[in-house]
This record gives C-alpha cells, sequence and structure tokens, in this order.
C-alpha cells in the first residue's frame, strides 16, 4: 500500500499526455464524410461562359483541386495569391465553385485578382456546396482521376499546406495505378 | 399626468410585443401548422456547422439558414423525419446530429457517466470499509483484559 502515493503522480501524467493531445487540436475542423466517396453530382452554369455547364463530370480523369470560394470570404482572399501561384505553375488542375455570389461582385474579384481557376461553378443558391458538406469559405476538395474525393483542406491553402500536405498527397494520388 | 400614464402604458405594451430572437424567420415557415412544428423539432436537433454550439433552428447564420428551408423543402414534399434527418447526416456526419444515437462509438458517451459514477460509489464502499473506525479490532481481548471490565461493570467504575 506504500504505492497509493505514486497514484496522484500517475494521474497526473495520464492527464498531462491526454491534454498535450486533446488541447493541441482544433475541435471545429469537421472532417468531411464524403471522403473516398464519390463527388457528389452537380450540373451548374460555368461562370463567365454563358449558356456552358460545368458539371461534377468534368472532374474526371486528371487529379483536381476543386475551391469552394466567394468575394465575400475574406479568407479566400488571403489564399488567392496561392492559387495564383498553382495555377501559373500547372501542377495541378484548380477549379472553382463560386458559393453564393453575385455575378457582378465575382466578376470584379476575378478581374483585380485574376483568375487562377479553368473553370468556374456558379452555385447561386448554395445547394452544391450543401450537396458537398461545405462548411465555410474557402474549403479546397482534392479529387482524383476517378472523381473520388481524396481529402479537404478545410480554410486557406497557404504555401505550408501546399508544401506539407497538398503537393505530396497529389504525388500519391497521381503515382497510383 | 394624463398624457405620461399614457405613454408608460404605450411603452409596456410594446414591451408585450417583444419576442426573444429566434434564427426562423417567418418567411421560412411553412403554412401548415404541423409541418412547420416537425421542422421545427428537426432543426432543434441539428448542429449549425457554422457556430457550432448553436443549433440550426437558433442560427443566424446563412449557412443554417439554407438548411431550415431544405428541411421545410423536404418536409412539404413529404419526406419522414428520418429521411430529412439523413439527407444532413450524408453531408455533414453524424456529427451534426445534437442527441446523438446510440451506437459502437457514442457509446462511451451514453454510458460514461453511469460507469463512472458506480466506481466512484465503490472505491467509496472500499475505503469506508477499511477505515480503522468502522472495522472491528483485529485482536481480541486478553483475559486479563476481560476480568477487568467484568470487574469494573460489576463494582460500578465504568
Amino acid at each position: 500500500m506504500k504505492h497509493i502515493a505514486l497514484v496522484p503522480l500517475f494521474l497526473f501524467l495520464g492527464l498531462a499526455v491526454y491534454f498535450a493531445f486533446g488541447l493541441t487540436r482544433d475541435p471545429s475542423t469537421l472532417q468531411s464524410v464524403l471522403i473516398d466517396k464519390k463527388l457528389p453530382a452537380f450540373a451548374l452554369p460555368a461562370f463567365g461562359q454563358s449558356g456552358q455547364v460545368f458539371s461534377s463530370s468534368q472532374l474526371k480523369g486528371r487529379v483536381s483541386l476543386l475551391n469552394v470560394f466567394a468575394s465575400w470570404c475574406i479568407a479566400c482572399k488571403v489564399e488567392h495569391p496561392v492559387l495564383l501561384k498553382l495555377s501559373q505553375s500547372k501542377r495541378v488542375a484548380i477549379f472553382g465553385l463560386a458559393w453564393k455570389d453575385k455575378p457582378d461582385d465575382l466578376s470584379n474579384w476575378l478581374e483585380e485578382l485574376g483568375n487562377p481557376y479553368l473553370m468556374i461553378a456558379d452555385d447561386a443558391t448554395g445547394r452544391t456546396a450543401i450537396d458537398l458538406g461545405v462548411t465555410g469559405a474557402p474549403e479546397t476538395f482534392v479529387i482524383d482521376r476517378s472523381g473520388r474525393i481524396r481529402f479537404k483542406q478545410i480554410g486557406p491553402i497557404d504555401v505550408y499546406i501546399w508544401r506539407e500536405t497538398l503537393e505530396p498527397l497529389i504525388a500519391r494520388i497521381e503515382a497510383e495505378p | 399626468m394624463r398624457r405620461r400614464t399614457g405613454s408608460i402604458i404605450c411603452a409596456l405594451a410594446t414591451l408585450c410585443l417583444v419576442l426573444p430572437a429566434f434564427g426562423v424567420e417567418p418567411d421560412e415557415m411553412l403554412g401548415d401548422r404541423q409541418l412547420e412544428a416537425r421542422a421545427r423539432a428537426l432543426t432543434k436537433n441539428l448542429r449549425c456547422v457554422v457556430c457550432q454550439n448553436q443549433s440550426v433552428d437558433d442560427s443566424d447564420a446563412p449557412l443554417a439558414q439554407d438548411i431550415r428551408v431544405i428541411v421545410r423543402e423536404r418536409i412539404a414534399a413529404g419526406e419522414s423525419d428520418e429521411q430529412v434527418l439523413d439527407f444532413v447526416v450524408q453531408r455533414y456526419g453524424k456529427f451534426v446530429l445534437l442527441n446523438p444515437p446510440l451506437e459502437l462509438e457514442t457509446v462511451i458517451i451514453w454510458i460514461g457517466p453511469f460507469v463512472l459514477f458506480l466506481s466512484a460509489l465503490g472505491l467509496a464502499a472500499f475505503h469506508i470499509r477499511r477505515d480503522p473506525a468502522t472495522v472491528a479490532p483485529a485482536t481480541p481481548l486478553t483475559s486479563d483484559e476481560e476480568r477487568d471490565i467484568e470487574r469494573r461493570i460489576k463494582g460500578g467504575t465504568l
């Protein structure tokens, strides 16, 4: 029964380890339940290309990013230069989904800051964003060749996230048979 | 004086019109009262994914508003409560259910408190029984001590 004096010490160590992990994680970022599932089907007007449709089936055949953004979203403005650089490097195909944006605001935004997107789906009602389980902008889906969602980046992509997370992941997916 | 009383009554009457702020806007509501009540009950059990400790029913976030509208559309189209909840869960996961179902992965939050309570009771019982004040002495009295006690009882000195 001498060992009972050690109980508080072990309790403390147990709690310390628990909190070291628990308190450094952000509980508000919800990883998507759609990971490894097929990208939900959508067919939306392609922004700036009158009469054309941007459908989910166009995101097949290559690894691509689908970036959910809006001109009203401040974090998207922070992310924008990174996307622009990525699109210039042509490392990966970048598509956009404009979430509940007004056409005028959106075209001003693209004109002012540049357009990193190969194509933009105009989700004016926000219904497609809900189908995709979007919780806020920006969010970026990594979609593989077969059109499955492999990863979702919540919040702006910065240089660090690109280098440490997204690029290795894309390289890995591209290397798959 | 008359005018003053009038304005006070007026002010109080206006206060009666003040309602607590709800997320639900009047134009979102369904005409049918029963359907509207079902929609309210469902959205009260859905977590707003923007402001996570509010329900979709309470929240003013645009995304919560969109989900309220979708829930009402689906109810009006004749879907069951489960079908409507499934629609949201398929997109946002079970985390959005404020009243999580009892399943293997949620079992700890359902039975955890009872397990803790019972083990605390067990621990308390263990320690109370071990307390020397509540336990009989381990060694019986010697015959000398017994005789001494008997003598004292008889002699009335105890």
